[in-house]
């Protein structure tokens, strides 16, 4: 047993560490530190500096732009941006159909589309859920009827997160009725310039503006847009959902709101005792923080056999699961530390004039309720336990 | 033994909850709650004419009731409504202005309230109050004053001679800065800068105690009538929502936290009405923390479960269930959280 990170692996630590202080934009971290919302220059900007560094697709082959990382080098360049208070890379592109296309993508797709996300040309976002196909993704109906050289798409997307800000949509669309609903899939790239597609945006419980409704009437496709054969998109929608499980378990984010909470009830007092003093409130958070480290070795054990060359099972499904209830937690504990002043609706005078709560605390009762999606998303916890009884019981 | 309310609170709550179904549906409340002034004053004075004030206010104080089960009778129904209007404060204030003997007719007129008591190092807690009030004029700040955008007037506790007072204050006499709550509402920041107030009463710890301890019962009750109706949109949505060729309600593993939903909320409504009936006696302070206790952790587990189980729709502004989740949540930051209670519950037994 050797729970450090080796010679080689600590030297890119350091590497990674060294590169986020002098490139990261302060003023960047700030907001990512306080929970709230970045502007599409923001990530904008922040994908171009990494770009510029070679680091915007890490794991990538080197043919394609990508470094080769492994899951270890992968592993640390998250916790480092976790702990610096980076942006997390916006995912649809670079970790979603980047690698979708380099497994299935046709040569001419991966030479149009794989440097034009790269370099910000295009940003993707994604077309999976249904009204009525959300942990039942299999059931979804949006038809894609071939129509000569184009496929002509009808039906409604949801929940396709930074819609607003992209320029194309990779979906699954149905090509075929009959017969199992996992076999009539196909995967679909589509311009959002397309005539016959309208975005709506989706207000959310804590008021922000994340996700889209996105509606397709008549909208022709050319051919040349299907990834992979036709009815083939079930097994790519597996494989992206493999690659969007990386990582899976959030102990970066959970690691670096569990220090912001250590240093808020350090701050606060109440009656002039520190919070951090008052046992109830402590014993909170001391069980959190064993939890968090228990997940956190848990993690590096699955990433040390994926390292190793090993395959993985359903063991992502129980980082998922224990992953986003430890991070629900520290967030639940945010909130309450603030006690009373943590009711205003978010806005700058909450940190500001009224000086409510200290700076970058704002945000920590919206932060909590939106949070609350990271246990839905992605295939919920129990579509997640579901996968692990199969696995287990069958 | 009976259990039933009474006839007189069974039609007020009856009429209130018919009231609000109809007047203060949740697009209504949504458009009003988040939005200067953060309720509806149209409405608050309607509430006031179908006796909503009268009931918490005793019969020898000019009103109808002001017992335990009044205060439960009106805020369940105000709670599965998620009225945002500020009764809280009214309520707190009949029980201040009652203890000082002062006059309580501007409250049974509609006049809004601010009870000014939490301050910003100390939300909950009576002894750590650092406002003073020398010669008629008050210094420090009240912190998250509940209808405090738009109160008339404001009731103060501050420090004087070596005990809490209270003072009455006209709100024109004071700098208010107001602001909207995460969960509809409003509340406000109070700064008393050598401010001119009218003595209501000396001595006021118990009076204050009082005030709080009836505050934590409507809170609970409040968080009652949200999590009945939360619970009842949930058990809807397991019965019609399809995945997989079946409701969703048709998978044990929802059917099993559903039930705990229900057994938990059963849990509720019998500490809750343990401590309605505790009021006046000497186990009402006791009775008042374990109810605020419970239903603070009850609240927040039926919030979370209700969200959880809806899935993704239940994350959405449009999709009523996020507001109930949002005020559910939010309650335990109102008047001492779970764990604020929990401590005095321990108190209470090591003493």
């Amino acid at each position: 047993m050797d729970l450090r990170y080796s010679p080689h692996e600590a030297a890119f630590q350091t590497q990674v560490r060294a590169f986020l202080d002098a490139e990261l934009p302060h003023e960047i971290a700030a907001k990512v530190a306080a929970g709230r919302e970045l502007a599409k220059t923001d990530m904008e900007r922040w994908h171009a500096i990494l770009h510029q560094r070679g680091w915007l697709a890490g794991p990538w082959p080197l043919a394609f732009g990508g470094q080769e990382w492994g899951p270890v080098e992968q592993h640390i360049f998250e916790e480092e941006c976790c702990r610096a208070n980076a942006p997390r890379i916006v995912p649809f592109g670079l970790k979603m159909l980047g690698p979708v296309l380099i497994a299935f993508g046709s040569p001419e797709q991966k030479k149009t589309y794989l440097p034009r996300i790269l370099d910000g040309t295009d940003w993707w976002c994604q077309g999976y859920s249904e009204p009525g196909a959300g942990s039942d993704l299999a059931s979804l109906k949006t038809r894609a009827v071939h129509d000569g050289d184009h496929y002509v798409v009808n039906g409604q997307k949801t929940w396709t997160t930074l819609g607003q800000f992209a320029n194309r949509i990779f979906c699954l669309v149905r090509t075929k009725a009959d017969g199992k609903p996992q076999e009539g899939i196909s995967f679909l790239l589509v311009d959002l310039d397309t005539p016959g597609i309208e975005m709506r945006p989706i207000r959310l419980i804590e008021g922000g503006y994340e996700v889209n409704e996105v509606f397709f009437t008549d909208v022709r496709v050319p051919v040349t847009n299907l990834v992979g054969a036709e009815n083939a998109g079930w097994t790519i929608a597996k494989f992206l959902l493999g690659h969007e499980r990386a990582n899976i378990a959030g102990v970066g984010f959970s690691m670096q709101a569990l220090d912001q909470v250590k240093s808020l009830a350090r701050t606060l007092t109440r009656g002039g005792k520190r919070l951090i003093d008052q046992p109830l409130f402590a014993a909170r958070l001391a069980s959190v923080e064993a939890d968090l480290e228990a997940m956190r070795i848990t993690n590096l054990r699955m990433l040390s056999v994926a390292a190793q060359g090993g395959k993985l099972g359903t063991e992502p499904s129980m980082l998922k699961i224990k992953g986003t209830v430890i991070r629900q937690t520290i967030n639940d504990l945010a909130r309450r530390a603030l006690g009373a002043s943590a009711a205003p609706f978010p806005s700058e005078d909450v940190e500001g004039n009224l000086s409510l709560v200290p700076d970058g605390h704002a945000m920590n009762a919206a932060s909590y309720f939106s949070n609350r999606k990271i246990s839905i998303y992605g295939g919920s916890n129990e579509i997640q336990r579901n996968i692990l009884a199969k696995g287990m019981l069958s | 033994m009976d259990f039933q309310m009474s006839d007189d609170r069974r039609m007020l709550a009856d009429s209130l909850g018919r009231y609000l179904a109809a007047q203060y549906p949740i697009q209504h409340r949504n458009a009003v709650a988040y939005a200067a002034p953060w309720h509806d004053p149209a409405k608050w004075d309607a509430l006031v004419d179908l006796g909503v004030v009268f009931a918490l206010i005793p019969e020898d104080r000019g009103g109808m009731g002001g017992a335990g089960f009044d205060i439960t009778a009106v805020f369940t129904e105000l709670g599965r409504a998620l009225c945002p209007e500020p009764v809280l404060p009214a309520l707190l204030a009949a029980r201040l202005l009652g203890a000082a003997g002062a006059d309580l007719e501007p409250l049974l007129s509609g006049v809004r309230y601010g009870v000014g008591l939490g301050e910003l190092d100390a939300p909950y807690d009576l002894d750590t109050i650092t406002t003073t009030a020398r010669d008629g004029r008050l210094l420090g700040r009240k912190s998250v004053v509940y209808g405090g955008a738009d109160a008339e007037r404001f009731v103060i506790a501050a420090h004087q001679d070596g005990g809490l007072a209270l003072y009455d204050v006209a709100a024109a006499d004071v700098e208010v800065k107001g602001y909207g709550m995460i969960d509809g509402g409003s509340a406000a920041e109070v700064f008393l800068d050598a401010t001119p107030g009218r003595l209501l009463m000396a001595d006021a710890g118990a009076a204050l105690q009082d005030a709080l301890d009836a505050g934590a019962l409507a809170l609970s009750a409040e968080a009652l009538g949200a999590m009945e109706h939360a619970n009842a949109m949930l058990v809807d949505y397991l019965k019609t929502r399809q995945q997989f060729g079946r409701p969703i309600g048709a998978f044990q593993a929802l059917q099993h936290r559903a039930v705990d939903l229900a057994i938990e909320i059963e849990q509720a409504r019998s500490i809750i009405i343990l401590a309605a009936d505790a009021m006046g006696g000497p186990q009402q302070s006791l009775r008042c923390s374990q109810a605020k206790h419970l239903v603070g952790k009850i609240a927040r587990q039926v919030a979370e479960e209700v969200i959880q189980m809806h899935g993704g729709i239940a994350m959405t502004w449009e999709y009523p269930a996020s507001h109930y989740a949002k005020r559910l949540v939010m309650i335990d930051h109102q008047l001492g959280d779970t764990d604020f209670h929990l401590e005095r519950m321990m108190a209470v037994l090591q003493a």
